[in-house]
This record gives structure tokens, C-alpha cells and sequence, in this order.
């Protein structure tokens, strides 16, 4: 007997939805980002618009100042769909979670001087306020943003905010105990150095224009907190105390990197689609940034003290060439 | 001049590595077969590691296409920027 094998090429009849297809200028196959992103949000047939803002449809264009011909010209270069961001996080998390294990299995916290682990509980423990702030603000900016494009991503900044609040939250527990957490809350309701900043991330939560919340936000505070707190902070805490409590912060400091890449891009795009759209991020940039400059001076003044002016003034000076970068001049 | 080729198991992954190629040698031809694509060029072939990234979205070892790959021919010159193939002799 005798046993031909034969290969049959089977090809699809079409690589890709009609919808994504008509986007990438042909039948061409697709990737999970593009397929989960383009064109996904209802766009059509809503007959009644919300009893709670008969002003405005549904998913509407015109709840911000920012006016985009295609929503979907924004681009996440991370290319996050719920797939690939739910593993991209569990790599980082994994990263932190072997960070924290050795400083737990080594007992570097007990080793850590009264004065650093009075400092890292004093700072980072009322962050976590701020980060759940950043929750909310990106689940108000994904609920009333336009597009998939870029309020998918958002809702997923915004679930990071809240990983990072535990993290905060787990820093606070192992370097002191729950009452630290009391503490840190006491502070950041009733402590002069956190008012300015409180007040900050309150005053966002009314900001009825989504895309003024996203320069706030995602741009003007976490652009200058992060490089201040979780850089330049945490380089002077290593610096007395060794890397202990910079290996706590881990996360944060790895999510930024991650992070920025998706409001450069963001910002970038609104910014280039016309010069109405550029001016107006530039107001909103700047008033934003003038705020939060204020608000983080006495953070950053509890850890660096006389240093800290040096250091708001170099942070400011990488804010502008990042937003140069993006096409801002601020 | 001979050809040199490099073929992958046809993945998602993959999709984006082929794409990086074609960006960075206009003259290669892509040959599509059933769950396999083999990139042929002549003379010389380069992977280049930022290209990649960039079409992936996310940061990438020239190791990780070792994966999907299947099969190659030429003399391979590899560091951790690029990954060329070409007839060296």
C-alpha cells in the first residue's frame, strides 16, 4: 500500500473584520491590538441620550475642547488589548513581588535607621491617596473619553494606579504596621505639607473636561511626581540607607517608564491633528504643571530638605524637554 | 549573488517580526505557506532589534525569535542589535 502525503494550503476567505480592514487599507491580517481597538466603541443608534446629560449622547465627541477628525488616530505603542496589558503587568508584578520577597526573607526593613524608615513611612505611605485619585481620574476619563483607542488604555492606567496604591500600601505594612497607615491618611487629611496636593487631586475630580483631567493627570502630575518622588527621592534614600526601600518602590518606578511611552504618544497625536488643539494642551500644561509644582515642593522638601529647590528645578527642565518632545512648548 | 532565508512558524508574534524585515530590506520577498512564512533575500537579510520593538510595542531579545523560528540559510553575524544573514565566503 502506498501513502501520498499531499500538503493543501488552505487560505482564509478574509484576514480581518470589514471595519479594521477598511482602516488598514486592505484585507491584510490584523493584529489582537488593532482588531480589540479600532472602531470598537457604539458609534450608532443610540435614540435616547442619558437622562443624566441630555446635553450630550452617549459616547460624545464634544465632552472636551480637544476636536479630533479621527478619534482613532491615537495609537498606544504599547499595543495593549486586555491580553497583552494583563501580561505586561504580570511581568512587572512578578519583578516586584521577587523585590519585596528578598527584602521580607532577608529582613532588610529591621536593618533599614530610624530616620530613613521615618522618611520612606512619611512620604510614600499618603501616595497612595494620590494613586487612587489616578484611579478615578482615568476611570472618569475612560467613561466619558471617545474612542477605544484611548479610553481603553486609560481604564487600564487607571487599574494600575490602584495595583500601585497596594503596593504603597504593602510598603507602609513592612516597614511599620497598620497604624502607619493611619497615620499616613491623618497626614494627608490634616498635615500642612499635603494640603497643597490633596487639593490638587480633589480639583481634578471636578474637571468636567476629560482631556484637561488627562493632561492633569497623566501628564502634569505623574510627570513631575514620579521623577521626583521615585527617582530623585528614592536615589538620595539609597544613597543613606542603601536600596531597600528603592526596592519597594520598584514598581512605581518601572511602571512610569512603561507608562509615558502611551501619553507621549497621546499627546503627541492631539497636538499635531491642528494648532487649536496645541494651544489649548499648552494652556491646560501649563497651568496644570504650575500647580503641581506648588503642591509637590513640600513633599519633596520633607525628604530633600535645602535640596529640594535644585531638584523641583531640574525635574521642571526634563518635564519641558519631554513635552518639547511631544510637541509642546511649555 | 545566492539567497539567504529565514522561516518562522506563522504566529502573532511573528507577524510583527516579518514586518519589521520587510521595513528593513525593501527587496526581500515573503513566501506564505500553510503555517509557516520563509522571508528569502538575496545576498543578505538583517533583523534589526529596534525595528522590531517597535512594530511589537514592547522591548524584544533577538534571542525570543528562536522560538518561532523553523529554519535559516547563511552565515549568521548576531549581536544584540541586529541579527544578519548573509554568504560570507
Amino acid at each position: 500500500m502506498q501513502i501520498d502525503l499531499r500538503t493543501v494550503s488552505i487560505t482564509p476567505l478574509r484576514q480581518t473584520f470589514d471595519h479594521v480592514a477598511k482602516r488598514l487599507g486592505g484585507d491584510k491580517p490584523a493584529s489582537r491590538y488593532q482588531e480589540g481597538t479600532l472602531d470598537v466603541q457604539a458609534k450608532t443608534n443610540y435614540h435616547y441620550r442619558p437622562t443624566w446629560d441630555p446635553a450630550h449622547k452617549i459616547f460624545d465627541e464634544t465632552r472636551t475642547a480637544i476636536k479630533m477628525k479621527d478619534w482613532y488616530a491615537f495609537k498606544d505603542p504599547r499595543q495593549f488589548y486586555y491580553g497583552s496589558w494583563t501580561q505586561a503587568r504580570a511581568r512587572l508584578q512578578e519583578t516586584a513581588e521577587g523585590d519585596i520577597e528578598f527584602v521580607e526573607s532577608r529582613g532588610l526593613a529591621s536593618n533599614l535607621s530610624a530616620a530613613v524608615r521615618k522618611l520612606a513611612l512619611e512620604l510614600y505611605v499618603p501616595l497612595r491617596h494620590v494613586e487612587w485619585g489616578a484611579n478615578m481620574n482615568n476611570a472618569s476619563i475612560c467613561a466619558y473619553g471617545f474612542g477605544t483607542a484611548i479610553t481603553a488604555p486609560a481604564q487600564f492606567q487607571g487599574m494600575d494606579r490602584l495595583g500601585s496604591a497596594q503596593y504603597l500600601s504593602r510598603l507602609g505594612l513592612l516597614l511599620g504596621g497598620p497604624d502607619d497607615l493611619a497615620a499616613a491618611k491623618n497626614a494627608w487629611l490634616n498635615a500642612p505639607a499635603w494640603q497643597e496636593l490633596r487639593r490638587y487631586v480633589e480639583d481634578t475630580f471636578v474637571l468636567s473636561d476629560w482631556f484637561e483631567l488627562y493632561v492633569a493627570q497623566n501628564l502634569a502630575l505623574d510627570g513631575l511626581m514620579f521623577p521626583l518622588l521615585f527617582k530623585r527621592v528614592d536615589d538620595h534614600l539609597t544613597s543613606q540607607a542603601g536600596p531597600t526601600v528603592s526596592m519597594l518602590t520598584r514598581f512605581q518606578a518601572d511602571w512610569f517608564v512603561d507608562a509615558s511611552k502611551w501619553v507621549d504618544a497621546t499627546i503627541k497625536t492631539a497636538a499635531a491633528e491642528s494648532a487649536e488643539n496645541k494651544a489649548q494642551l499648552e494652556a491646560w500644561t501649563r497651568a496644570w504643571t504650575a500647580r503641581a509644582a506648588k503642591a509637590l515642593q513640600p513633599v519633596v522638601a520633607m525628604a530633600l530638605g535645602d535640596a529640594a529647590a535644585g531638584a523641583m528645578e531640574e525635574a521642571m527642565t526634563q518635564f519641558k524637554a519631554r513635552c518639547a518632545k511631544a510637541g509642546l512648548s511649555v | 549573488m545566492s539567497t539567504v532565508f529565514i522561516a518562522f512558524q506563522r504566529t502573532d508574534e511573528v507577524r510583527a517580526i516579518v514586518e519589521a524585515i520587510m521595513q528593513d530590506n525593501p527587496a526581500a520577498q515573503i513566501d506564505e505557506q500553510p503555517g509557516m512564512v520563509k522571508v528569502n533575500a538575496d545576498g543578505r537579510l538583517v533583523v534589526k532589534r529596534a525595528t522590531v520593538e517597535e512594530k511589537l510595542g514592547r522591548d524584544f531579545d533577538l534571542q525570543e525569535m528562536h522560538v518561532h523560528l523553523i529554519t535559516l540559510s547563511g552565515n549568521i553575524d548576531e549581536d544584540d542589535d541586529q541579527f544578519v544573514l548573509a554568504w560570507k565566503h
